[in-house]
C-alpha cells in the first residue's frame, strides 16, 4: 500500500521559499497569484494492507520524522 | 574536563572544535561516531559540532537526531550532562528535542558566512562564565539555516526563565534588527535548557580561539567551560 505524506509549514511559520518561488511566478507575468507556500511530499511504500493500519503508520513516522511539528503540519493520503 | 566530540557523516568542524577543548583544556578531546552506542567513561562534556550531517537531508539535524549515539546523549543530558551543539549541532540538538524550538532557512534566504557580534545574556553557565554580562564577542557564523522560531508562548518561556543565553547585536552590544542576519525570534543566537547545562548556538566560537588566526573572542567560552568542569 503507497501512503503520501504532504509536510507543510505550519501557519504563521514564515516560508521564504514560498515567498520567493511567489515572486519568481509575477517576475514570470503570472498575475493574481497570492500567497504561496512550499512544503514536500514524500511516497511510502507499505508493506500493511489494512488502510486504517496503514495510516496509522504513517502517521506515526511523520510525527517522528518525517515532519517537525513545531514548524510542520502533515497530512497522510493513502493510494 | 573530558570532552567528548560526535561526528555523523557530513561532519566537518570537529577539528576546529578539538583543537579549541585541547587549547582550553591541555587535553584531545575523544571523537565519537553517530553509531557508536556509549560515551567513554568519565565524559563531561559532549559537543556536537558544525558540518552538514547527512547532507542536510529531510530537515537539517533531522537524520543526526535520530542516529544510534543520541539515546546515549539523552540519557547523559538526562543524568545532567553538559552538551554543547554549534551549528548544525544545535540544529540536532532542537531536532532530538534537547532544546525546544526550530531553525528555520535563513530569512534571506542566503546562507550567511561572515562575522557576527553576540551579546552574552547571563554569565552564572558553565559556558559563560569567563564573560561579562552584557559583553559581545565575535564569531562567525556559516549556516543557511539558522533562523531560530518557536511559538510566542515557548519564546516567552524562554526569556522569562532567562534561558536565551545570546543574542545577535551590534559590536557595541545594542539588539538591532539588522545585526539579527538570519531573522531569528527576538535576535536568539542561543539557548540553554533549563538546568543550564545544553547549550545550542548558531555562531562558531571555536573559530576564534587562536591569537594567530583570527583572535581569540571564542577562547572565553571554552576556558570557562575548562574551569566549570574541572576536575573537583
Amino acid at each position: 500500500m503507497k501512503a503520501r505524506v504532504t509536510v507543510m509549514p505550519k501557519a504563521g511559520v514564515l516560508d521564504p521559499q514560498g515567498k520567493a518561488i511567489g515572486h519568481a511566478l509575477a517576475g514570470l507575468g503570472f498575475a493574481g497569484v497570492g500567497e504561496v507556500r512550499a512544503g514536500k511530499v514524500i511516497e511510502l511504500e507499505l508493506a500493511e494492507t489494512d488502510p486504517a493500519k496503514a495510516k496509522a503508520e504513517a502517521e506515526a513516522m511523520a510525527r517522528k520524522l518525517l515532519a517537525n511539528t513545531v514548524i510542520e503540519s502533515f497530512s497522510v493520503t493513502l493510494d | 574536563m573530558k570532552a567528548a566530540i560526535v561526528m555523523f557523516p557530513g561532519t566537518n568542524r570537529e577539528r576546529d572544535m578539538a583543537l579549541a577543548l585541547q587549547r582550553a583544556t591541555g587535553r584531545k578531546p575523544a571523537i565519537l561516531w553517530h553509531r557508536d552506542t556509549e560515551l567513554p567513561q568519565g565524559t563531561d562534556l559532549v559537543v556536537l559540532p558544525g558540518g552538514f550531517s547527512y547532507g542536510d537531508y529531510l530537515r537539517c539535524g533531522a537524520m543526526a537526531a535520530q542516529s544510534p549515539i543520541m539515546r546515549a546523549i539523552h540519557d547523559f543530558a538526562g543524568r545532567g550532562g553538559h552538551v554543547l551543539g554549534v551549528c548544525n549541532g544545535f540544529q540536532m540538538l532542537v531536532e532530538a528535542g534537547l532544546l525546544p524550538g526550530a531553525l528555520l532557512r535563513n530569512a534571506s534566504l542566503r546562507f550567511l558566512s561572515m562575522d557576527c557580534h553576540m551579546r552574552v545574556e547571563r554569565t552564572d553557565t558553565a559556558y559563560t562564565g569567563r564573560f561579562q554580562r552584557g559583553q559581545v564577542f565575535r564569531a562567525t557564523m556559516a549556516h543557511g539555516d539558522g533562523n531560530y522560531f518557536a511559538d510566542e508562548a515557548t519564546l516567552d518561556r524562554l526569556e522569562g526563565e532567562g534561558l536565551v543565553a545570546l543574542r545577535y547585536a551590534t559590536a557595541d552590544g545594542q539588539v538591532t534588527e539588522t545585526a539579527n542576519r538570519n531573522g531569528s525570534a527576538r535576535n536568539i543566537a542561543g539557548i540553554l535548557s533549563p538546568n543550564l547545562r545544553v547549550l545550542g548556538l548558531m555562531p562558531h566560537p571555536e573559530n576564534q580561539v587562536d591569537p594567530l588566526i583570527d583572535g581569540t573572542d571564542g577562547l572565553p567560552l571554552f576556558e570557562g567551560l575548562a574551569e566549570a568542569l574541572a576536575p573537583a
